[in-house]
């Protein structure tokens, strides 16, 4: 790596390559100007606050009453928001222009606002339920009276006395006379209604039933109620008595029913009138129920954002130290260097808001801690740090693989993906949501949505380069396009064509040239194309995995150097760069090598293609010591010097083993025996003297505890059996991990030749099957199996294929290119910030 | 020499690509991450059409063909099948 790419020096750089530059501030803030200070950090969202308080529990916490306040009210306001999705509202939430963070008076306010708003909606809820309550006793009379008429008609012949009024009321007694009860019961207890009823009257009831046609509704949880209507007919007082107590116990409702059919009408004409009366008086509250939320739907979201800022101020200064003796807050934050100006300003708009005359002021840290990482990426860089971040977190001013994922990334999808076709759908795919970008960013699509938004500019990339390799390919939709003209032409006449039903052109004496961009577009139509495309594909595939994994060792040279480990870079990175060079490097110049001394036009027999070696098996045997038999003509190797410097490679390689494994160890050995004696403890001592307003001058010592003690790297506590183990297996794993990875990177021919494959057959069994059909079916044919054609095209091709290409490239991303220099062992940095606070990601 | 001349060529519009690129698409071309973008892109591109044109340099095996498709091809892309 040249300096060129060393930008981690450059402060006013908007990279990525390196993590940004952190210092520890401390933070002495005045009480009166505390929350408006915190308030205009959380606005601009550049510190991350470090608990100072941690072994305090939640609950002793200075600032747990104002958390406990902001809890109730954000209680209140999903209460009513839960309300408001009852009647059909669906509450959003804010996603730009946020109100400010309200002063603590301010949500006194807001906060009998919502207590009144919820104590109304209470109210009404249980009148509500009142009101229903009595529109089903009396919806269900209506039922009990109409019903029972086709009753009584079949037995007034028997005799019945038509002045009585039923025997739910003081019935006088009449010798032979039959009584009733009439009322509803549930459907699902009718049955044991009735067995017990004929139980405890020996048989001598006579029970008639009918179901309730209306649906009624439970006035408590508004599910639906299905019942019946029943009357009872029964003989004797003490019968009567029995049978109201069963009634009472399986929760039937008595009514009272007339047994006269002009008295049952009266009465149902009664009832109706009070159900009418009844009806307009639950609108009328309904009415006023959907004022109230209304009102406070409009005003709901901002109340929400704004409670939620000041709980997350209240949780920030919980954070914070508080120091009776000079009366401020101390708190301790990481903040990006270059943003040190952006807090300064805030803390003094936090005292200037209060009118304060004494500023809030901080001081920046010397520490031995390990800062947060914080990257600052654009809309572009975004979607690419998040793939590298899903690995894990670069260690702070680690080298940052996410700034050559923007490239090698996409371009690695489209090795495995090439298809001008399925490029171009991509392609406009991210581009729309690119152009589109800022309306679609107000767009609550729920997580699946958000991700792919969030990836816009990897998708528009994946596409572009897609379109780029498919080109090459000669690829669309498994079709291709003679661009620049064929450079194979037919020698042979008409007799042979006739004759043979397959001809193989012969290259030697039937190429004009060269094909000067992509694949001949004949190779498309040839029956031996695989042949012809995986040899060039895994050649493809294995030039640019080694390129790749090259690169990814080479960066760890970017660390040890601004880390300032420069005999790691001879320990280390040579020795490493030497084995993939010497073994695979090499591998990759055979290829190109044979591509360019192997020719169908040669004089020399021995460089005619009959006599091409296995760049694979020219390697094993390299690695084997073997040597193979040359056919007639041919010569064994491909140059003169081969078998020696394969030797000399090989030597150097195998002794490249040891150098990683003792060279490390060795050198800490030598190191420790050359360090003075013992470590030196260096107490981390802060010693802050702050001038408060009565002039007095109070000394506050920040006591060890809360800095790490010591001066050293993590390796030099390290016992010496540890790093020879860890060096160990680090050596194995590096070794063996070149060849698995390099056979690894054959992925990217084996999904590229699936991909085309798939493509052919679909275009073979789809839509060939459309343009083969004749007249004018055939045209309405085609019309729908191009549609079949085009959903497969982009469900499986795209989508599917896709998804699957993406996670190849992920893996070779992750474990191929940053395991040869990619630590990931930071945290990352989250600063208190309130937009993180109220942007919610909704789960649809 | 036709070969060399296409080998230049390519090569020549690449590092054009790395060189201009910054400078003719975006008004910050000394940010490090625009530069890093082109100068990846063109080493890429450069890269995988030298492979693709070098595996055709010098084919070691010619397209089996079908009638057919002969036939297809002389109609189509003017490569006549000679009489005889």
């Amino acid at each position: 790596m040249s300096k060129w790419w060393s930008c981690g020096s450059n402060q006013e750089s908007n990279s990525i390559f390196r993590s940004e530059v952190m210092s520890l501030v401390q933070m002495y803030l005045q009480p009166e100007a505390a929350y408006d200070t915190i308030a205009a950090l959380g606005e601009v969202g550049c510190v991350q606050f470090r608990d100072l308080n941690a072994k305090i529990n939640a609950q002793q916490r200075k600032f747990i009453g104002e958390v406990r306040r902001c809890d109730e009210l954000e209680r209140r306001i999903r209460y009513v928001t839960a309300e408001l999705n009852k009647e059909g509202h669906k509450v959003l939430d804010l996603m730009d222009d946020f109100p400010p963070a309200p002063q603590p008076r301010e949500i006194i306010d807001l906060e009998l606002h919502l207590e009144k708003t919820e104590t109304e909606i209470l109210e009404l809820a249980a009148n509500n339920v009142n009101l229903q309550t009595s529109y089903l006793e009396l919806s269900e009379m209506i039922q009990v009276l109409e019903r029972t008429d086709q009753f009584f008609s079949d037995q007034e012949s028997h005799n019945f006395d038509l002045n009585k009024m039923g025997t739910h009321r003081d019935p006088e007694k009449s010798n032979g006379h039959l009584g009733f009860v009439a009322g509803v019961i549930s459907r699902e207890r009718e049955y044991a209604f009735e067995r017990m009823l004929w139980r405890i009257s020996r048989g001598n009831v006579f029970v008639r039933r009918c179901d309730v046609d209306v649906a009624l509704t439970d006035p408590k949880t508004g599910n639906v109620l299905h019942k019946s209507v029943f009357v009872v007919f029964f003989q004797g007082d003490q019968l009567q008595a029995r049978i109201r107590k069963v009634c009472t116990g399986f929760h039937a409702h008595m009514y009272p029913c007339p047994s006269s059919h002009s008295e049952r009408q009266e009465m149902v004409k009664n009832v109706r009138t009070r159900l009418e009366d009844l009806q307009v008086i639950i609108n009328q509250t309904s009415d006023h129920r959907t004022c109230v939320l209304q009102a406070a739907l409009k005003q709901l979201p901002t109340w929400s954002a704004m409670v939620k800022k000041m709980k997350g101020i209240y949780h920030t200064l919980n954070l914070f130290n508080v120091d009776l003796g000079s009366k401020c807050l101390i708190g301790e934050g990481w903040v990006p260097k270059r943003e040190l100006e952006l807090v300064e300003v805030a803390l003094a708009a936090g005292s200037a808001s209060v009118g304060s005359t004494v500023p809030s002021f901080i001081n920046v840290l010397d520490t031995k801690k390990e800062p947060p990482t914080h990257f600052r990426t654009n809309k572009f860089t975004r979607g690419f740090q998040n793939l590298i971040d899903a690995y894990g977190i670069a260690g702070y001013r680690e080298v940052n693989p996410g700034l050559y994922t923007c490239i090698t990334f996409p371009f690695l999808f489209a090795v495995m993906f090439g298809d001008m076709g399925h490029g171009t759908i991509l392609f406009l795919l991210g581009l729309w949501m690119v152009i589109d970008e800022k309306r679609l960013s107000k767009k609550r699509g729920g997580e699946i949505w958000n991700i792919f938004f969030a990836g816009r500019y990897i998708i528009m990339l994946m596409g572009l380069f897609a379109m780029y390799t498919g080109f090459h390919y000669n690829d669309i939709f498994s079709k291709s396009i003679n661009v620049f003209g064929t450079r194979w032409v037919n020698v042979y006449n008409r007799t042979t064509v006739l004759t043979n039903p397959t001809l193989q052109l012969n290259p030697s004496v039937a190429t004009r040239g060269v094909y000067p961009m992509g694949i001949d577009p004949i190779w498309q139509s040839a029956s031996n194309k695989i042949i012809f495309l995986n040899t060039y594909k895994m050649k493809l595939s294995i030039i640019f995995g080694v390129l790749h994994m090259v690169f990814g060792v080479c960066m760890s040279v970017e660390n040890f150097v601004f880390f300032k480990k420069y005999a790691y870079i001879i320990l280390q990175f040579v020795p490493q760069v030497l084995f993939l060079l010497l073994m695979f490097g090499y591998m990759c110049f055979m290829m190109f090598y044979k591509w360019v001394k192997y020719s169908p036009t040669t004089d020399v027999e021995a460089d005619t293609p009959g006599c091409a070696p296995s760049v694979l098996i020219m390697f094993i045997d390299m690695v084997l010591f073997k040597t193979e038999t040359a056919l007639p003509g041919c010569d064994v190797n491909m140059f003169p010097i081969q078998k020696n410097l394969e030797m000399i490679f090989l030597v150097v390689a195998l002794l490249c083993i040891p150098w990683i494994l003792l060279g490390k160890p060795l050198y800490i050995k030598y190191q420790r025996r050359n360090r003075p004696a013992g470590p030196v403890e260096e107490v981390d001592e802060i010693v802050e003297k702050i001038e408060v307003t009565t002039g007095k001058e109070i000394i506050i010592t920040e006591v060890a505890e809360a800095h790490e003690s010591g001066g050293h790297s993590e390796e030099d506590d390290e016992p010496m059996s540890e790093i020879w183990i860890h060096q160990a297996i680090h050596t194995i794993e590096y070794i063996l991990s070149t060849i698995s990875h390099t056979a690894s990177y054959l992925r990217l021919w084996a999904l590229s030749l699936a991909h085309a494959q798939l493509s052919e057959v679909l275009w073979t069994m789809v839509l060939a099957m459309g343009l083969q059909m004749n007249g004018y079916v055939g045209a309405i044919g085609l019309f729908f199996i191009f549609a079949v054609w085009e959903f497969f095209t982009i469900a499986i091709m795209v989508m599917m294929e896709g998804l699957s290409a993406f996670l190849h490239t992920l893996r070779l991303h992750w474990v191929e290119f940053m395991s040869k220099f990619y630590v990931g062992n930071g945290y990352p940095f989250t600063p208190f910030s309130f937009k993180d606070i109220l942007i919610v990601v909704e789960d649809d | 020499m036709e070969v060399f001349l296409t080998i230049v060529f390519f090569t020549i519009f690449w590092a054009a690509v790395a060189k201009y690129g910054p400078i003719l698409f975006t008004k910050q071309p000394h940010d490090d991450l625009v530069r890093c973008i082109f100068l990846l892109t063109a080493v890429v591109c450069w890269l995988f059409w030298l492979c693709c044109y070098l595996a055709q340099l010098n084919p070691l095996l010619g397209p089996k063909l079908n009638g057919n498709t002969i036939r297809i091809i002389a109609s189509s892309w003017g490569n006549p099948i000679k009489e005889g």
